[in-house]
This record gives structure tokens, sequence and C-alpha cells, in this order.
């Protein structure tokens, strides 16, 4: 039996969506200015939130909720942190992946072996009935549907909206913008928030829909991936899509060329995700560069005067 | 270390005088020293959960204590030479890669026993090491999966090249086979024990080529939820995973450690610990076989508890000839059984698996 | 209404006072956390902080544990900072750490069973050398294609972490090991090992060089023009052109550096603590070190205090889920904790809290 590439394009797109959430709520904090390196613990704290919530209220939308709160308040902690208290970031970031990996396990204690109540496909009526297309692109739970609709409404929103631009203006020359009596500050803390409670969610689809369970350390990673996949985008969301894709469906394929028992190494195969992903950034990036990344991405802003 | 031996030695000596003194009514102290976090639900779950039948078992008289989530080398060296500066009597190191380390801080500390899993190194008479035939519980659940598989596509999510998995491969192979000689195997190599989004695509790639059973040697329960959704069976790894009975779980191989962690805390008790080498199957209880659920049929229920008990009865091994190497070659004559050298050392796949084993 | 205001020089006295607020707002937090899991706080606070430096049961054996422990979070700090000041974003010290050591052991064990005095110096240079060659990779992606050095040292972690796991169940295999996974024991063998030169403190050729590092690193700082072309590119790249500075050089340099020190700390970690190469190698120094770093102040001597602080609240960590029962996972949210708080109260260094309107009538 050969590889079917319709069920491999639906299992990638499944398993990139927690990556995608969390990239795409990166790249708006990364556009305002701000690198938060915190990703894996925001969303390993949405994803134990997310899951006691969704299991004691037997509702996975109250635990989405749950979780897009749960890593916006830890977002908060690293706002205060490197916007108000003016720390650096790239450490703050760190740290709060440290105690988001720390305080998930604490929550999480009992809720291990425990199945939360199940997230339902959503068929999108005409459409999940089209051959091929149907059942790769219109098949899925509502998460998928909304991370994907989330990308375009923010490609959207940061090309051609007031606010995308103002966010752009904080991220490029926040010593302008504070000139032209925009708050640089709160603008930031606002993207801080966001991008938190898309980690949130992005681990939350982990623990609600992917996996779907509760078990420490979950996430293995993939707030890094998510940290890396924003820099392969050249922080453009659509990008951004394209990327998580392409390391989730490496991801899938690698491990189905194992199950047919095609004659490559495995160890080979198991790094092709990284390889492959190092491999086409050289592809886009050689000539172009990186002209995407916000110019005062990382630095701190003070308003003096 | 010339300095630092004196010192330690001066102090295990005090402390070996005071327990002396006071041997009746101080409670034995045991350590364990766990790789994993305890809330693995896998591995170093259910040597927590042996850990806590040992208090229970022994009330006041045993004294506990556990360092979770200690990574193989330096740092395991230094978290059991602290156990052991705080008084234990007995250290169980629950992960093979501690095996140097486990023999490096056993020379230190004549007067403490360790206790290593799953090595094969004993340098100091006070060290011992245990490992459970996991290979008798994947017999069972071979035999049960040949029976049950119907698109003939057995799945396994391996996590490392090692012989323990390579083993628990080939026996459940062969026992799949034996009842159904269409059999085919498909193994996914995953390079880690835990990681539950990898092992859940694992699954689900095995899945949509067509696996119908799947077996998993890695440590959490993720591969469980996608077979439920899949509608396909598997097998409890390590703990029972009961939560997911009567399916996709049909039956579990447990790893029990509770009988001889309670064993060697009382071989201390009584002054009678020597340093031993066990490496205990079904017949003792070490590897247990959690329930088998309505999902199977009664007769394939009946002569899966059968090939149990004859393994347990010591009637029958699940590695007896003939078996061939994959490449063809003999590796048993007809009615030999595999000795243990071999079995510990196993690198090779028996004749009908594909694939290769990396490296 | 509170603002900040920037203090004309930094404050010399809440530079040191400010760690210290830290540690104790952190003790404080920490109590709390202790009590609701239900854990005696002062016991808690006293194993972490207290005994693994005082306590006469476990000091003497904990002390030098803390070089053991903080050496190769300092060495590799000291090559990321260096970096970090020139805004090379290396962040894959971890994968350049793997690398140092499997290249290391590897010299080692190709001559086994040699014990020459020339094999251990040429295991220094492999280590060095591994660590350099895998850092050369987003160096030269990034100079040559300007591909971005975060993601491609990031990402390389994963494939170094592959290669190790392929090493020690393939290539470095112990041929005596009854087919386990994990080489030969390189620190049981004359020749491949790093003995601890001096128990009081624990020192190994890895704490050695990192000694050496923070000397020489302190030096080029202070002293030397590189120091202040570092600094002027990571402040201010267009100045740092005009004054001479050639970026692309500046980013091998620093790759190089970083990767080289972190592959040392590797060659120096495999050859003596952990004293093989196995499947689960690395421990995460690579990634805590850029921690330390930044604690540091990108600053050797910051970078050697912040390196013991960590160190100590590891080996302390150990200590209380041994003597307490407390989570692993309450540790790991202890040292969140005081990393937030270590960062919080820096603030005081460069500003003054300013209360009511002020001065900001004109302006702000």
């Amino acid at each position: 039996m050969g590889i079917d590439p319709v069920t491999l394009a639906f299992w990638l797109i499944v398993a990139a969506t927690p990556i995608l959430l969390a990239g795409l709520g990166e790249l708006v904090v990364e556009r305002a200015g701000v690198l938060n390196l915190g990703v894996e613990g925001m969303m390993i704290t949405g994803a134990v939130c997310g899951f006691i919530a969704a299991v004691h209220s037997g509702s996975p939308v109250l635990g989405f909720l749950a979780a897009a709160l749960a890593g916006a308040a830890l977002a908060l902690l690293f706002g205060v942190l490197t916007q108000i208290l003016l720390a650096n970031q790239v450490a703050s970031g760190l740290a709060l992946t440290l105690f988001g990996l720390g305080l998930s396990a604490l929550l999480g204690i009992g809720y291990s072996g425990i199945s939360p109540p199940p997230v339902p496909r959503l068929d999108l009526p005409g459409l999940s009935d089209l051959p091929v297309l149907g059942r790769i692109l219109f098949s899925h739970d509502a998460m998928v549907y909304l991370s994907v609709a989330a990308v375009a409404a923010i490609a959207w929103a940061l090309r051609a909206t007031r606010w995308g631009l103002i966010l752009r203006a904080v991220g490029e020359n926040p010593g302008a913008a504070h000139a032209l009596g925009y708050k640089v500050v709160r603008i930031r803390l606002l993207a801080i928030l966001f991008g938190g409670a898309l980690a949130g969610l992005g681990g939350a689809y982990l623990s609600l829909v992917r996996v779907p369970q509760w078990t420490e350390g979950m996430t293995a990673g993939a707030g890094w991936i998510a940290l890396a996949m924003v820099v392969f985008s050249g922080w453009k969301p659509w990008r951004l899509l394209l990327g998580a894709w392409l390391f989730g469906g490496v991801t899938a394929a690698q491990l189905r060329f194992q199950a047919q028992g095609i004659p490559v190494p495995a160890e080979l195969l198991s790094m092709s995700p990284y390889v492959i992903t190092i491999l086409v950034l050289v592809l886009i990036s050689s000539g172009r560069g990186m002209a995407g990344a916000p110019a005062a991405l990382g630095r701190p802003f003070h308003a003096t005067g | 270390m010339t300095r630092l031996i004196p010192t330690l030695a001066g102090f295990t000596l005090a402390a070996g005088l005071g327990l002396s003194a006071a041997a009746q009514d101080d409670p034995v102290k045991a350590a364990f020293v766990y790789v994993g976090s305890i809330g693995d639900f896998g591995w170093t779950y259910e040597h927590n959960e042996s850990r806590l039948a040992v208090e229970e078992h022994f009330g006041d008289a045993v004294e506990t204590s556990y360092v979770e989530n200690v990574p193989e080398g330096a740092d395991a060296e230094r978290v059991m030479t602290q156990m052991a500066l705080a008084g234990a009597d007995i250290i169980f190191t629950t992960s093979f890669g501690y095996m140097d380390a486990t023999n490096n801080v056993a020379a230190k500390f004549p007067d403490v026993k360790f206790e290593h899993a799953t090595g094969y190194r004993r340098d100091h008479p006070n060290v011992s090491t245990y490992s459970a035939r996991f290979y008798e519980g994947r017999a069972v659940i071979g035999h049960i999966a040949g029976h049950m598989t119907e698109s003939n596509i057995v799945g396994y999510i391996a996590s490392y090249p090692i012989p323990e998995v390579i083993r628990g491969i080939n026996s459940a192979y062969l026992h799949a086979k034996a009842v159904n000689p269409d059999v085919d195997f498909r193994v996914v190599w995953v390079f880690t024990w835990f990681d539950p989004a990898v092992e859940a695509e694992a699954a689900q790639a095995l899945i949509d080529q067509g696996a119908d059973v799947i077996m998993q040697h890695t440590d959490s329960t993720a591969p469980m939820t996608v077979m439920a959704e899949a509608g396909v069976i598997g097998f409890g790894q390590a703990s029972d995973m009961a939560a997911f009975a009567p399916a996709p779980r049909v039956a579990s191989i447990i790893d029990n450690w509770a009988p001889y962690y309670i064993d060697r805390v009382q071989a201390v008790i009584d002054g009678t610990w020597e340093s031993t080498d066990t490496w205990d199957g079904i017949a003792p209880g070490m590897v247990e076989l959690g329930e088998m659920t309505d999902a199977i049929p009664a007769d394939v229920r009946a002569s899966a508890q059968a090939i149990a008990e004859s393994i347990a009865a010591g009637d029958y091994h699940p590695f007896t000839g003939p078996i061939a190497r994959q490449d063809g070659t003999l590796w048993l004559d007809v009615g030999e059984v595999a000795d243990d050298g071999t079995m510990l050392g196993m690198d090779f796949y028996v004749e009908g698996l594909s694939g290769e084993i990396p490296n | 209404m509170i603002r900040l205001e920037p203090r004309p020089v930094p404050s010399r006295l809440w530079r040191v006072a400010a760690p210290v607020l830290a540690v104790a707002l952190t003790m404080v937090a920490g109590a709390v956390l202790f009590a609701l899991l239900g854990k005696d706080p002062l016991a808690g606070l006293r194993l972490i902080f207290w005994d693994p430096l005082f306590d006469p049961q476990f000091a003497a054996y904990a002390r030098p544990q803390l070089m053991v422990k903080a050496g190769p979070l300092i060495l590799i700090a000291i090559g990321l900072a260096m970096g970090f000041r020139a805004g090379v974003w290396n962040i894959g010290a971890e994968g350049q750490y793997i690398l140092g050591a499997l290249a290391g052991a590897a010299v080692g064990l190709a001559f086994y069973p040699s014990a020459s005095p020339f094999l251990f110096p040429a295991m220094v240079l492999a280590g060095a050398l591994g660590g350099w060659a895998w850092a050369m990779i987003p160096a030269i992606l990034k100079v040559r294609f300007n591909t971005s050095e975060i993601l491609v040292s990031l990402l390389l972690v994963y494939v170094a972490e592959k290669l190790l796991a392929a090493a020690a169940l393939g290539w470095l295999r112990n041929p005596e090991g009854a087919g386990f996974p994990g080489s030969r024991n390189l620190a049981r063998h004359p020749g491949t090992d790093n003995p601890v030169l001096i128990d009081a403190i624990g020192l190994h050729w890895g704490g050695v060089t990192t000694i050496l590092a923070v000397i020489a690193a302190q030096i080029l700082l202070a002293r030397h023009v590189g120091g202040f072309q570092l600094r002027l590119m990571g402040e201010a790249p267009r100045a740092a052109r005009f004054a001479g500075v050639v970026p692309g050089r500046v980013t091998i340099l620093c790759l190089g550096l970083s990767g080289a020190l972190a592959g040392l700390a590797g060659l120096f970690e495999v050859t003596g603590p952990a004293g093989q190469i196995s499947i689960d190698f690395n421990t995460g120094y690579g990634f805590t070190a850029i921690i330390v770093a930044f604690l540091g102040r990108l600053h050797p001597i910051g970078i050697l205090l912040a390196g013991f602080l960590m160190a100590l609240t590891y080996i302390g960590g150990e200590l209380a889920q041994l003597m307490l029962g407390v989570p692993a996972a309450a540790i790991l949210a202890f040292q969140g904790m005081l990393l937030f708080f270590l960062l919080a109260v820096d603030v005081l260094t460069g500003y003054r809290f300013r209360f009511g309107r002020g001065r900001a009538a004109h302006g702000h």
C-alpha cells in the first residue's frame, strides 16, 4: 500500500495546527518589536489549563477559552517584566518557559490518564463532499478553520488596517511611533497578551485534539518549532502557514515512509523535518535576505522625556 | 577524589555506627532515582507505584524518598551520592543509563546497597541488577495480535533500536506469525521514549498504512487515543492504561516492580541482602498481564492465557527453535531455547520481519 | 502616578543590592509555593540555598559539585555573551555542546586503548573543532545567504540530538557493552579521562578552561579594541561599519567562538562527569547558559556569579526533592520565579521610581 496523499495532507494540517497557532501569536508579538522566547511555557500552560477546564466543564469551548486566558496570563508576566520593568526579553522569555513547564506540571497533577471531552469535527456543508479537497480541507474541527481564518485576518490586518500600521510602526521605530503620540508600551503589551492567548490555544489543541490527554512536558519542544517558524515566515502570516504545513508535512511523511518500509535509514528520516526546513529557508532567503525582521525586534523601549 | 574519599568514608562509618546502635528503631531508608516524572503514566509511574507499595507494605518500618527527572550521567551520580549522604540504606536506580553512575557511587559507599534496573554491571559487592522479561508478555500480546488482525498488518511503535526493544518485536512477531502466517509487522522508530505528539503521529501513520492492531514500546498513552478514534486495537505498555479499556486497550503488559522491591528491602532489614542478578518474568509477577477485555474472542483469550501460564510454569520459552535470523541463517535449532546472553544483546530481526534495524 | 526615570549613571548600590533583593523576594514567593504544596517552607528554602553550602552532612560533597555544575554553564555563557553583545544570536549552543562531545569522544575512541599523553589534548582540540564546525553552519548560511542564525542554530540542536542518538546506538557504541547503547566510559580509561584536579573545589580541566575563559573575556572587553567593536556592532551596526568592522567577519568569529567554547564544555563533560556518550547525554546546558549570559548582564564576572547561582538551585533543588518530597516541577517553577525576580529588580540599577507627575509636565 502506498502513501495516500489525501490522508497525509489531512493529517499534516492537524499536526501543524498547534505550531501555526502559537507561531501566529508570536508573529504578532515580534511585529510589535518584542521577542518572547517563552512560547513553549505559554503553550504548555495553555495545554494543562485548557485540559482541566474542559474536563471539569465537559465543554471543549470553555477549555480553549481557559487555555487562551492562561496563556495570556503568563504572557502578562512577561509583558510586565519586559515592558514596564524593562527586563531583558531573551532571558525573560526563557525564564517564562522554565516557569511554565514547572507550573503546568504542578497544576496537572492528578490529570494524567483522563480523556477530555471530544472536540467534534465540523464538516462544512457542501464543501466536505468535494472530492479530495473536501477530505483534506473541509472535514476538520473548528480550531483548524479558526487558525486558518486567523492567518487571513492577521495578514489582512497587518497590511491594510490602521491597527496593523500602528503595530508595525511600533515594531520598526518605536521612537517615532511614540513621537506621533502612540502608546508604545500599551500596544506592545496588547500584542504580548494576544501572543500568549494564541500560544495557549496552540497548547490546548495538543491536549484536547491532537493527543488528546494531559501529560507532563507534552509540548515536547513545539513552542521552539513555532518560534523557528516565525523566523522562517519572514514575519509574514501566509508564509507561516506554509512553513507550519511544510514542517508538519515532513514530520508526518517521514513516519509514513517508515511505516511503509521504505529503505531509508530511520535516523536520517527523523532528522529530515529540521534539515528540510533549514534548506527551504536558505533557498527562500538567499538573495532577498531577511528584510522582514522588525527593526526594533528585541530592543527595549522606554519613553524618555 | 583522593581527598574526598576519607571524608566520605568517615561519614559512612559514623552513619553505620549510628545505625547499628539504633537498628531496632530506625526505619530503613530506601531511595529511588527516576529518569522521568512520576506523572508520565509509563515507566517512571510504575516504579513510583511500586515505591508506594513498599511504603504500604512496611508502614513505619521503612522510609522512602525519590528524586525525579534525573538526567543520566553526572547529575545521576550526584543525586545518588546525596541520597547516600542523607543516610539511605538501599538505593534503586531505575534507568539503564544510570549504570556507570551507580557503580561509581557504590564504590564510595560500601555500606549502602544499590539496585540498578536493566543493567548488567555489578562491579562491587553492594550492587545488584534487576530487569524484567518483558518479551514474555510480548509473546502473549503477539499471539493476540496475530488472531485479531484482519488486515494482517500489525503496527509497532518502537523507541530506540536497543536489544530490549528488538527482543520485544521479535517475540511479538514470532507469536503472531505462529497463529497467522500472513501477518506483516510495520515498525516505526520514533527515537524517543516519551513524546505524546510524535507517538500519536506514529500511530496515525501506521493506521493509514492499514494496520488494525498496534503495539507500542514507548511510554505515553497518546497512541491509545488515536487508536480509539480509528477503531483499531492496542495494548497497554508499562502501565495498565486501564482508562482505555475495553477498547482500544484489549490487554496490557504491566511492569510490576513491587514484589521485587519489597523483597529487597526486606533483605536489608533482615541483613540478608546480597548482590544478585535478577531477570524475572511472568512467573514471579514482575511482568504482569493486565485483564484481557471482551473485545478479544473467548477462545483467543483462553489460548493467550494458556501461553502465559506455560511460560510462567517454565514449560515454554518464547524463543524456542527452530528460529532463523532475518538473513535466513539459523539461530536456534529445533527445540533449542535462546540463552540469556544472546537475548540480552539481541541486535537482529528474526526471519520474516521486513525492514532494517537502524544502525 | 509612578514612572521610571533613567539614572544619569547606573547605581552602584543597586548593582549589588538588586540581586540580594531578588533572592529575598524569591524566598518569600518560594515559601508560599512550598506552603501551598503542604511542605515546610523554611525547610525548603534552607535545603535549596543553605544546605548545599553549609550543612555538615551535604556541604563537603555539594560545594565542589557547584563547580562541576556551574563550569559548563559559565563556559558556554561566556562565548554566547560575546555574540549577544554583537547582535549575533546563537540559540543552538546545546547542539554545539553535543557535537563537541561527539568529536572529542570519537578521537579518543578511535585510538582506544591508547593512553598516550597526547591523546587527551587531541580530544580537547577535536571537541573545540566539533563545536566550532557545527556553529559554522549557521555562520556561513548567515553570511552567504543571509539566513537567520536564530532559526538555523536552533533547528540544528534537534539534528545534533539525532546524531547523538545514532552515535550512542551505532558508530560509537561500546563493543563490549552487550549491545546496549552508549560508548565506552572515557572517564575510566587513563588517557581519555578528565580527572578532578582539586577535590575541594571540584576542579577538572573544564573548570580550568572556564576560569581562563572568564579572564580572557574580561580582558577582551575591558582593554581590547575588539570588545568595543563587538558592542558597537550590536548597538549601532551602521556606525560599526564606518568604524571598519566587517559584520560578516564578526558573525563568523562570534559564532565560531561560542561554538568552540560550547564544544569544549561538551568534551570536558563527556570525558569527566558524564563519562560516556549516551542517548540523553545533553541535559540542557546550552539553553540554560543563555539565561546565565543575560543574568550576568553579558559581563564575565556577572556570568560567573549567575552560573554559580543557577548551579546552587539545581543542587539545592535535588536536595529539596530528596529530603522534603518536593516535586521536580516545583523546583522548575521556583527557578523560573528566581529568574523573574532577578530580571525585574535589575531595573533599579538603571532607573529610579518617581511618584506623582513631577517633571513629567514637560513632555512624556
